[in-house]
This record gives structure tokens, sequence and C-alpha cells, in this order.
């Protein structure tokens, strides 16, 4: 296909372009979360991510020190300090009053009730002065325009693996993820070779069943497998979230290694049934090593599909500290922390950020996977 | 810290029973049925008969459990009332085709059915094509795949912050409303304007399949033989109706399987809505409606009843699945 477009520079240059909007299209969505979770809380709210790098211009409010910190000096009650305490920044305009925040420039004498004045410098420094003491034990507002230097911090991921929960959920997520991924794989993989190497009355029937078994909507299952958990007494433990995701996972996983094993050479399996080995030997000693590739894809398959869950896990597990798996608590935090948006996104990166590791590691067996077996769909 | 542990000890404990299972029950069956003595000829052939059940045995007592008994507990559920108590006819059906949200959950997962699909494929198609063809193929690739690694509930949220809304006078920092701002448009809390909010829950669907769909239909196309595009290049064919008229063509097999794969997937769609609007403002699906009557309304009759009408509209896929697996052994 090469020859195609190699041969007309301007159709290669067409091609390159959409590509490149198409990639755009599909990478800016999760920039914008990426960027965002590394940004300070207030800049996130005043500016949109994509401004991220850039100076940061922005109407603020702040507050003077508060009064006792007050001294005199001819005659007045001073009130002195800077509103970027430390931090670096310049004021482009100020104002006294919520009705007009930005009415003077730098160094004007603002005005203010009981013939109090306020000046702001441009380096953010305020002096705030009025012929009678300051009262009150909270500090004056002083509005300003800002601009700021890009602030970005890490301290977003403290605060939510800490103090929001996620470090546990993440320990949760685990504890889900790795016997849900491990335990079928086994189970599958005899169920496998059975349906493709041997010989028995209702193989193809089986196989049938395995297939039209992937598609069954899991909606299906949850009222009465809750019922038959709660009468087991596993209603809501790890215990019963293993076993629901690996009676789920059953289907791809042998249909996927089936097909797989199925089209291993017949010479070898054949020549070592003459050599004496049983079925169990033959599937031991050569079959578990040369289905390596199909394994790692049911594997990668599995592990992203119940590290992501959200449906099974809200069906089978409880929502205690111990139990909220990470979907869950991004789940609750957009309903309680709805406009958070430094606390949702780095939330979701960090919930995110093994599954894409994973993709990213190991997307040759992911790709083999799915084009021997696209029929799953959840 | 202690339930890793506990986790790391169950795959231990599992993985270790599963292979003494299947050690055991093997060894147990060589010793009972010898091959070699007086009754050699007939133990062969028992343990030919039998050892098969022995490896699948876990599976078909899991998958019984796990997927058919409750495809049938389900129809005796939607049977019976809130409580499975008493029996109740069709009741719950009745009541089902009379419910406004139900209609409008029906009317929904309708729409999705045509648009994710059809876009997904599509896209994915156009973005096969075009990466077939260049250096840094690969690289665009991976990109656009990459949301499939991506939960829904994560997609969920990444979506809800380029829909953000602020309000007048505030700065927005939501994509879609700063865009719409930029044009001298009116920013809006889009995702409660309906119809129009139910497209853009679709996107963040078909923003996270069109990687599958583009991975598949990609491998279909290098699958081409080269002839057949070669014959078309000489007799002066243009890209386009290469494209259209002899690859599309070749390929029309995997774009039915990616688009009934896909479909299968919309049909059970619940995180993302669950997540961005909870069905609220004319976008609720069957999927989450059955949640709903599951958890809010702890109805277990007609939860199992709407289960079931997801269940029926699988069912012509899953026949067809069937046939074509049936084809493909023989």
């Amino acid at each position: 296909m090469e020859n195609i477009a190699g041969h007309k520079p301007a159709l290669r240059w067409v091609v390159n372009i959409s590509v490149i909007v198409l990639v755009l299209m599909w990478v800016i969505p999760t920039t914008g979360l990426l960027v965002s979770s590394f940004r300070d809380r207030d800049q996130i709210s005043y500016t949109g991510w994509w401004k991220a790098p850039f100076q940061q211009e922005q109407n603020q409010i702040f507050r003077s020190q508060p009064p006792d910190t007050q001294f005199e000096a001819d005659g007045e009650f001073i009130l002195e300090g800077n509103i970027f305490e430390g931090e670096e920044g310049k004021v482009l305009a100020f104002g006294t009053s919520s009705r007009d925040p930005t009415r003077y420039q730098p160094n004007d004498i603002g005005e203010m009730s009981k013939s109090r004045t306020m000046v702001v410098d441009n380096d953010g420094n305020y002096r705030i002065a009025s012929p009678e003491p300051h009262s009150g034990n909270r500090g004056v507002r002083i509005f300003a325009t800002t601009s700021q230097p890009p602030k970005m911090t890490l301290e977003n991921y403290a605060k939510v693996i800490f103090s929001e929960g996620l470090g546990q959920s993440f320990l949760n997520t685990f504890s889900v993820t790795i016997p849900a991924t491990v335990i079928p794989i086994l189970i599958a993989a005899f169920a496998a070779y059975a349906l493709a190497w041997m010989e028995f009355p209702g193989k193809y029937i089986l196989i049938a069943c395995v297939v039209g078994l992937l598609v069954v909507p899991l909606q299906l299952t949850f009222i009465p497998l809750l019922r038959l958990h709660n009468t087991l007494g596993i209603g809501k433990e790890y215990l019963g979230i293993w076993l629901a995701h690996t009676g789920f996972g059953l289907p791809l996983a042998i249909y996927l290694l089936r097909n797989y094993i199925a089209g291993l050479p017949k010479e070898i399996i054949e020549s070592a049934r003459v050599d004496g080995a049983t079925d169990f030997d033959i599937f031991r000693k050569i079959i578990l090593q040369l289905s390596f590739p199909a394994l790692a894809s049911f594997a990668i398959f599995q592990f992203l599909w119940v590290w992501n869950d959200l449906l099974v896990a809200t069906v089978f597990l409880g929502n205690n500290e111990d139990q909220l798996v990470m979907t869950g608590r991004l789940r609750e935090l957009l309903g309680s922390r709805g406009g958070d948006w430094e606390i949702l996104a780095t939330s979701a990166f960090v919930s995110i950020a093994v599954p894409i590791l994973v993709f990213f590691l190991l997307q040759k067996y992911l790709v083999r996977g799915l084009l021997a077996g696209s029929v799953k769909g959840g | 810290m202690e339930q890793v542990l506990f986790a790391l000890g169950t795959i231990l404990i599992g993985v270790t029973g599963c292979i003494a299972y299947f050690y055991f029950s093997n060894l147990v069956l060589d010793i009972i049925f010898p091959n070699k003595g007086a009754n050699a000829g007939r133990n062969i052939n028992l343990t030919l008969a039998i050892r098969p059940w022995l490896f699948m045995g876990p599976a078909i007592v899991l998958l019984s459990v796990y997927l058919v008994y409750p495809v049938v507990n389900s129809i005796w559920l939607a049977l019976h009332d809130s409580n499975a108590q008493q029996f109740v006819g069709l009741d719950n059906f009745f009541w089902l085709v009379g419910d406004s949200k139900f209609q409008e959950s029906l009317r929904n997962n309708l729409l999705w059915l045509i648009v994710v699909p059809a876009a997904s494929t599509a896209f994915g198609l156009i973005a096969a094509a075009l990466t077939d063809r260049i250096k840094w193929g690969k690289l665009a690739q991976s990109l656009i795949f990459m949301p499939m690694a991506i939960s829904f509930i994560g997609a969920a949220v990444i979506w809800k912050f380029i829909y953000d809304f602020r309000g007048e006078g505030v700065p927005e920092i939501g994509l879609l409303n700063a865009l719409v701002n930029y044009f001298g448009g009116e920013p809006t809390a889009w995702i409660t304007l309906s119809p129009g909010n139910n497209f853009l829950l679709m996107i963040v669907l078909i923003w996270i399949q069109t990687g599958f769909a583009m991975v598949i239909l990609s491998a279909a196309l290098k699958g081409i033989p080269e002839e057949t595009i070669e014959a078309a290049v000489i007799d002066g064919a243009t890209p386009l109706q290469i494209f259209f008229r002899i690859m599309v063509p070749q390929i029309m097999g995997t774009i039915a399987v990616v688009w009934t794969t896909i479909t299968i997937l919309v049909l059970k769609v619940f995180d993302i809505v669950l997540a961005m609007t909870n069905g609220q403002w004319g976008t609720q699906v069957l999927a989450n409606l059955m949640f709903d009557w599951m958890f809010r309304g702890n109805d277990s009759g007609r939860a199992s009843t709407v289960a079931l009408v997801i269940m029926i509209l699988v069912i012509p896929i899953m026949i067809w699945n069937i046939r074509n697996a049936k084809k493909e052994m023989s």
C-alpha cells in the first residue's frame, strides 16, 4: 500500500495531517486530565488547563494581615504586608470592593469606607491606612487582578492517596484483581485442551455453549448470584467477587485458549501420545509452554477488565474502607467532590495509571488476543 | 496490607488447589484403570472417556453456577413480585411496557445501538487505513488505542471535565464551553440538555471503542492480497476508489465482527451513564435502569424483567456468533 501514497507527495501530506488531527482528538481529553492533576487548586478553577504553562492572569480576593498586627504612624493606623506572601507575582490592577474589583492601577490610592485608604503596588505590597484603629479580628479584603507564574505541584497526589482514601482503594483493587486474573487461567486451560484435542460425546455442543455464554449480559446474573452468595455467606466478601469474576471470565478464556491450542501442530501431540504420554502429561509438559502467548493475552484482558470494572464490584463487594475499589471510590468522589477537579483529575489518574502502564508494556499480547477472539463484550 | 497478603495467600491456595485437583484426579484415574495388566484395552478406553470430564469439570461447574443458572433463575424471578415471594405471571412485563422510564431507556438504547457501533467502526476504519500508510503509524495507533485501557468511570471523569460548565462571569475551564465561548457562543450546561446530551455520552464510548475497531480492521486491511490492489492501480483507480471498491468489500466480514462486538458492549453500557448523568435529563438506558430497580427500587421482579429485555436483545447476536463458530470448526 506504500505505493499508493508514496508516489504523490500531496497525498502523503493529507494523510499525515489527517492522522495528526485524529491522534490529537484522541489524546487531548486524557492530556487535559493529566495536566490538571499537577496544577495548583486555585489555578485549575481560574484558567483552563490549556493555559497551564503560561503566566496565570486571574482575579483573586486576598485578605490583609489581621488588625492585631497594626501599628501607628503619623497619627494613622497602618496594616502592611504582601498579598503573595512570599510567592512570585505581579499586580495588574486592584480594587477595594467586590463591585469594582479592578478600579485602581497599582500605586493608585484606593478609597474605602470610614475614610480609610488602600495602596497596592506592582509587587503586591499593600498599605491600608485608617484614622481610627482597625477593629474586628479578620483582615481587610483586597481585590486584585494578578499575574502569577504557573504552579505545578505533586500535592494533589499526596492528598488523594493519603487523605481521600485512594491509597487504600488501590490495595483493594489489587486484592480483587490478582486472584480474579490468575484463577480462571488454569481452569480454562484444562477445559480448552479437552475441547481442542480430546474426543468425547457432546464436545461441539459444549463449544457452542461457550460461544453463546460469551455474550450473556452480566446484568442478568446479579440478582440470582447475589441471593446465592448471601445464602452461602459470601455476599460481600472477596471470595465472592473472585468466584464471580472467574465465572464471568471463563467463556472468553476457554474460547481464546481453545482456538489457540487447537491450532498447535498435530504432530507434536500425536507423537507424544505414541510415546505413551497421557493427556495430563501432554498438557503439563507441552501445551502449557506452547500456549504462553495465548495465556498472556487472556491474562491481560482479564486484568484490564477486572481492574476497570465498577459494576461487578458494586454488586459483590461492600462500601466499607476495606472493600471499596478504585472505580467505586471514583464514583463516590464524583458525587461528593463534584467540582473539585484537582481531586477528581488526580484520583482518575491514579486509577488509570496501572492499566495504561500494562497497556503500553504488553500491547503486543493485547492486540494478539483481540485478533484471536473479538467477540467478547464484557 | 493485610488483605493483600490475604489475596496472595488465596492465589497460592487457589492455584495449588487447582493443580492438586487436576494432578490427583488424573493420578487416581490412572491407578483405578491402569493401562497395563489384564484389562488394559478396556481400561484405556475408559480413561479416554472419563479424562475429558476431569479436565472440564471445574469449568463446567463454574459456568453452570455463574452463567447458566442465573439466566434460568432470572426468568423465574421476572414472573414473581418484588421479594420473589408471590407468583405474578406477566405483571412485570405489562408494567414494563407502560413505564415511561423504560420507554425512554429503550429509545436511548436504540439510539446508542445505531450511533456508537457505526461511528466507532467508521473512525476505526479511517484510522486503520490512514495509519497503515505512514512511518509513525504504529505510534499513532498506540495513542488512539490507549483509551481502551481506561475504565469507563475514568473516561467519564475525563469527559465530564471537558463538558464542565462554570456559570456566568466565571472563566470556563471545560474545553467544550471554552471553545463555544471562543467562537462567540453562550456557555451552557450541555450535559443537562436533552436529547443532545445522549450524544455527549455516546462520544465517550466511541472514544474508547475506536481503537479496538482500528486494531482489528488494520490487521484485516494488511491481509488483503496485494495483487487486487496492484491491479486496481494499473487500471488507474484513484486511492478513494481503491479504498471503497477494492479494500472495504474484502474486509466486510471483519467489519461485521467489529460491529457486533461493539453492539453487545453498547447494550450493556452502564458506568458512563451512571457516572455522568445517572439517567437524569432523558439519558436513561436499560442497564442503568436495571441497576436502579435492583438497588434503589429493591425490586427483584422488575429488575430481572429489565435484564431479560437486554438478554432478548443480545440473543440474535448470540445465534450469529454460534453459527460463525460452527462454520469455522467444520
